[in-house]
């Protein structure tokens, strides 16, 4: 009887803070507004990029689209994952939607390394610039992305900042594009991997205190 | 639910108050203690209240909540089982921890001991005495115990030494003796 009493006081005091709330836009809607952050400012990176150079790249290692591609996707499809699964109702299957761009992303990548082998080492000087790059990038990506995260109060922190870190690291993978000079030597891609990784690992870190549900 | 994000109360208590059974049910297939269901229907109302933006209008109310429900009771299961894992329940070891606190047994003797001690320092010659209370009970200096008796300093001295030699000769053999 007593425990009937507490839930009544309990729904008359939540009854008596009742406000109007703003509901939330759809996942996808939302995915989209971070996505237009990303291209804007991609759009101002290539501004100051050697585009000539980049287009000469991609036409020499014609499977460096299919790389470049997949890691679009995977940031597209990353950030749809999150929005979804930050919300209470929605499978946690979702996680996997960007798997398939993931994988794509990597075997491209790793294609690209085993056949290009000859291709020249990066030196220590390019690896630390590409790491931070991708790890200096990501940051805004992934604070804008964690602030959009955190209205949805997730239920599975965990998983959703892992996915916001995936989005975050593919898009600034992407964006190194525009100024890497090399494609797909072992060392390029251990290093942009390990970048990778400390983004997500961040990102989760993070975000488990960000929610904190 | 769509009339309490637009803030109608009363519509908001109708609801939660039918989500109770719905949130109760779910919490137990979930293999929550019956002891602790109330604790997650509790939660539950209070994430309702903390989330209640994310509901979509267009989609069913029952799997918003029936998730939030499985949420909460998944992690009332973790915290009991993180607590069973840090806590032990031994109600014997309980009994038997000794307690750091004086026994009955122990305050007795103090103040058995206290009491030989005033006798022996009461049976005392005069000089002795009065030299044991100002300078050793009263903690008085030297000075202040030649002012009020009228003895020199070097007599308080010799008195003090000899009181302490006679109380030794008394009490000294027995255990816990002060002096």
């Amino acid at each position: 009887m007593s425990e009937i009493m507490d839930h009544e006081g309990l729904i008359r005091s939540l009854a008596a803070d009742l406000r109007p709330v703003r509901r939330l836009l759809p996942p996808w809607l939302r995915a989209l507004c971070w996505i237009g952050v990303v291209a804007a400012l991609g759009a101002a990176l290539a501004s100051i990029a050697n585009l000539g150079a980049l287009w000469q790249r991609l036409a020499a290692v014609p499977d460096m689209w299919l790389a470049v591609l997949a890691s679009c996707l995977t940031t597209v499809l990353a950030a749809i994952a999150a929005f979804q699964i930050s919300l209470p109702d929605r499978r946690a299957v979702w996680a996997l939607l960007p798997a398939p761009a993931l994988l794509l992303w990597i075997g491209a990548s790793g294609l690209g390394c085993l056949r290009n082998w000859t291709v020249p080492s990066t030196h220590e000087a390019d690896a630390r610039s590409c790491l931070v790059f991708i790890v200096g990038v990501s940051l805004p990506l992934s604070a804008l992305l964690l602030a959009m995260l955190r209205r949805a109060c997730p239920l599975r922190p965990n998983r959703t900042a892992i996915l916001g870190g995936l989005a975050a690291a593919s898009a600034s993978a992407t964006l190194l594009n525009l100024f890497h000079p090399y494609d797909a030597a072992a060392t390029d891609l251990a290093v942009h991997a390990l970048a990778v990784l400390i983004v997500i690992l961040g990102n989760r870190a993070i975000g488990a205190r960000v929610f904190g549900t | 639910m769509r009339r309490a994000q637009d803030g109608d109360s009363a519509a908001y208590q109708v609801l939660l108050r039918a989500c109770l059974p719905v949130i109760a049910g779910s919490a137990r297939r979930q293999g929550v203690p019956r002891e602790q269901v109330d604790d997650v229907v509790q939660d539950v109302l209070l994430t309702v209240h903390r989330v209640r933006h994310t509901y979509d209008p267009g989609r069913p109310f029952l799997p918003w909540l029936r998730a939030i429900a499985q949420r909460r009771a998944v992690d009332a299961l973790r915290r009991r089982g993180r607590q069973h894992g840090r806590e032990v329940h031994d109600p014997i070891a309980f009994e038997a921890h000794a307690d750091p606190a004086r026994s009955a047994g122990q305050a007795l003797e103090s103040v058995e001991h206290a009491r030989r001690l005033r006798l022996a320092i009461a049976a005392l010659p005069d000089g002795q005495r009065e030299a044991v209370e100002r300078l050793g009970l009263r903690e008085q200096s030297l000075d202040e115990a030649a002012a009020d008796t009228g003895r020199s300093k070097g007599a308080l001295k010799v008195n003090l030494h000899r009181a302490l030699k006679a109380l030794r000769g008394k009490l000294g053999g027995e255990p816990g003796s002060d002096v």
